[in-house]
């Protein structure tokens, strides 16, 4: 086909692509726009077969059939709480695609020092995109420690690293080939940076590296197009790296910390917080319903701890009896609930919580105190008023969903321990916090069937 | 001037990126996430063209495993979030808990 109809289909594919996303824009709209995005794809593929440069077909045919069938599999099997090291993996699988793209183009006959530049770049951006996801994942899926991992030297280690990587790159432009010793080294830093950008970085702000990982297998998409010259890579590719820098400055908002402070430094290390002294109220399953029967509206704070113990359909249960009971019935999320950016709501959505019932903190904070019980499940930090009130508290200034603020609080909980930052949690000792001690998942069950008489 | 005229499309589709993917509601953030996996498989484009050639073996082997890994971008990230967009259901449109 004519290189000239090859690019007018990747201009139809472009526009597919922007439909696409502008259909995500509502949970009502959005299957749709997922389906005109891979239609987008499908174009894209379907007229790149007719490229003239193409020959023969028995190494792609083998490739794409592995590859669709590998991811076809995981798509059908992940579970909705493994979510997070799915996207790990396939941030990871798309940064080795570029490289390797990348790495490819440096064969191609004729290139200027402007291509090796772009060819550098996604071979490094895919590397480290590669490297840095599968030691996400590790963290995510905890095959190995999900803590940050901090030593001595390390800012002095990285910037050695950072430093070789620009060296060999420069001296691999100066006299590009492709077996270079230098390209070796470059593939080999690159790796190897990737994985000391991850390690000092803590479970709790994984939400943070993913979203930024998603935008690296963009970013390297989109230098691989520079370096073959196309532009439905750089169209595509900048679309992705667009949407993991929102969603990466969502996250840090969420937590009030800046990008490089999640990125140089563990969690909480250097301040102690005021350790508060109270005692708690604990009440029993069936003076929590007759509270519950009572209220008008209920709001449900679900954290990770809710997926954990597998509470999400017990307490979209809970929430139905509460409808048929008259009140009003939402469920707050909070942005870094969960291990990445709405998670939970996929959780919610999954057990058949209408996605009309989910808001966001924004809109629940106005409205908290006329919220009769707001019900904690499985959240800690992203409730803890001395991210309020407590100047010398780690988490100071980070927004929380202000359900102190609500008439009546039950906070369920497996037990007197403190969350994931080890942060002591006023909002126990409130006059208006009620504790539900066990596992979430028993305690909701409990309520419902005091519920169901 | 290519450069030039490639850089221009990255500009602009930066800026329509951001426009777009800003409007995306909380509640839709982790399919869009596996949504943009899926397309950053677009990298396929460039590895098929490599995988085909028949210029060097090493970059025909390159290409065709970079076509596997990006295949299982698209193929996955496609249909994980159909799979998670299907979940979202408005309140009255079907009965909740009808379908297990």
């Amino acid at each position: 086909m004519n290189p000239v109809i090859i690019n007018l289909w990747y201009v139809v594919a472009a526009a597919l692509f922007i439909f696409g996303l502008k259909q995500l824009g509502s949970p009502a709209t959005a299957v749709r726009g997922n389906i005109l995005s891979s239609l987008a794809m499908v174009i894209a593929i379907g007229v790149t077969l007719f490229n003239k440069e193409i020959l023969s077909f028995q190494l792609i045919l083998i490739a794409a059939a592995v590859g669709a069938v590998i991811g076809a599999i995981a798509a059908q099997k992940v579970e909705m709480t493994s979510m997070p090291e799915m996207v790990a993996l396939f941030n990871g699988s798309g940064g080795i695609a570029s490289l390797m793209v990348g790495w490819a183009a440096l064969y191609n006959l004729g290139n200027t020092t402007f291509t090796d530049v772009t060819i550098l770049l996604s071979i490094v951006i895919g590397g480290m995109t590669f490297s840095g996801s599968i030691l996400a994942w590790g963290k995510l899926s905890e095959v190995m420690t999900s803590a940050a991992v901090v030593f001595g030297a390390q800012r002095i280690v990285n910037a050695a690293i950072l430093v070789g990587l620009i060296v060999c790159s420069v001296l691999f432009c100066m006299n590009p080939a492709v077996d270079s010793p230098y390209l070796y080294a470059v593939i080999g830093l690159a790796l190897l940076f990737g994985v000391m950008a991850v390690l000092p970085i803590g479970g709790a702000d994984m939400p943070v590296v993913i979203s930024l990982l998603n935008s690296y297998s963009g970013l390297a998409a989109c230098a691989a197009g520079f370096a073959i010259n196309n532009n439905i890579l750089i169209v595509a590719g900048s679309m992705v790296g667009a949407a993991g820098i929102i969603l990466t400055n969502i996250m840090c908002k969420a937590m009030n910390r800046s990008l490089g402070h999640v990125l140089f430094s563990g969690f909480g290390a250097v301040k102690q917080a005021t350790k508060v002294e109270g005692e708690v109220k604990p009440i029993v399953a069936e003076d929590a319903f007759l509270i519950l029967e009572a209220a008008q509206s209920v709001s449900f704070v679900p954290g990770y701890g809710m997926a954990v113990a597998q509470a999400q359909h017990v307490v979209r249960e809970l929430g139905e009896l509460l409808e048929k009971n008259g009140a009003e019935v939402t469920y707050a999320i909070h942005p870094v609930a969960g291990r990445m950016p709405g998670h939970m709501n996929v959780l919610l959505a999954e057990a058949n919580v209408p996605y009309d019932q989910l808001v966001e903190m924004e809109d629940i904070n106005p409205r908290i105190d006329n919220v009769d019980v707001a019900v904690v499940i499985g959240a800690n930090d992203v409730v803890n008023p001395s991210a309020r009130n407590d100047e010398n508290s780690p988490i100071y200034g980070m927004p929380i969903i202000n359900v102190d603020q609500a008439r009546t609080v039950f906070v369920l909980k497996r037990s007197m321990g403190s969350g994931f930052s080890g942060v002591d949690n006023p909002l126990f000792f409130g006059d208006n916090t009620r504790m539900l001690f066990g596992d979430a998942k028993q305690s909701i069950a409990a309520v419902v069937a005091e519920f169901k008489g | 001037m290519e450069a030039v005229f490639l850089a221009m499309v990255l500009m602009l589709s930066i800026f329509l990126g951001f426009e777009l993917i800003s409007k995306v509601p909380a509640t839709l953030h982790t399919p869009l996430m596996s949504g943009a996996n899926a397309i950053s498989g677009i990298t396929i484009v460039g590895a098929l063209i490599s995988a085909g050639g028949e210029s060097d073996a090493m970059s025909s082997y390159l290409g065709a495993a970079a076509v596997m890994f990006a295949m299982i971008n698209v193929a996955g990230g496609y249909l994980v979030t159909n799979r998670m967009l299907s979940m979202f259901k408005k309140k009255d449109a079907g009965q909740p808990g009808g379908k297990s």
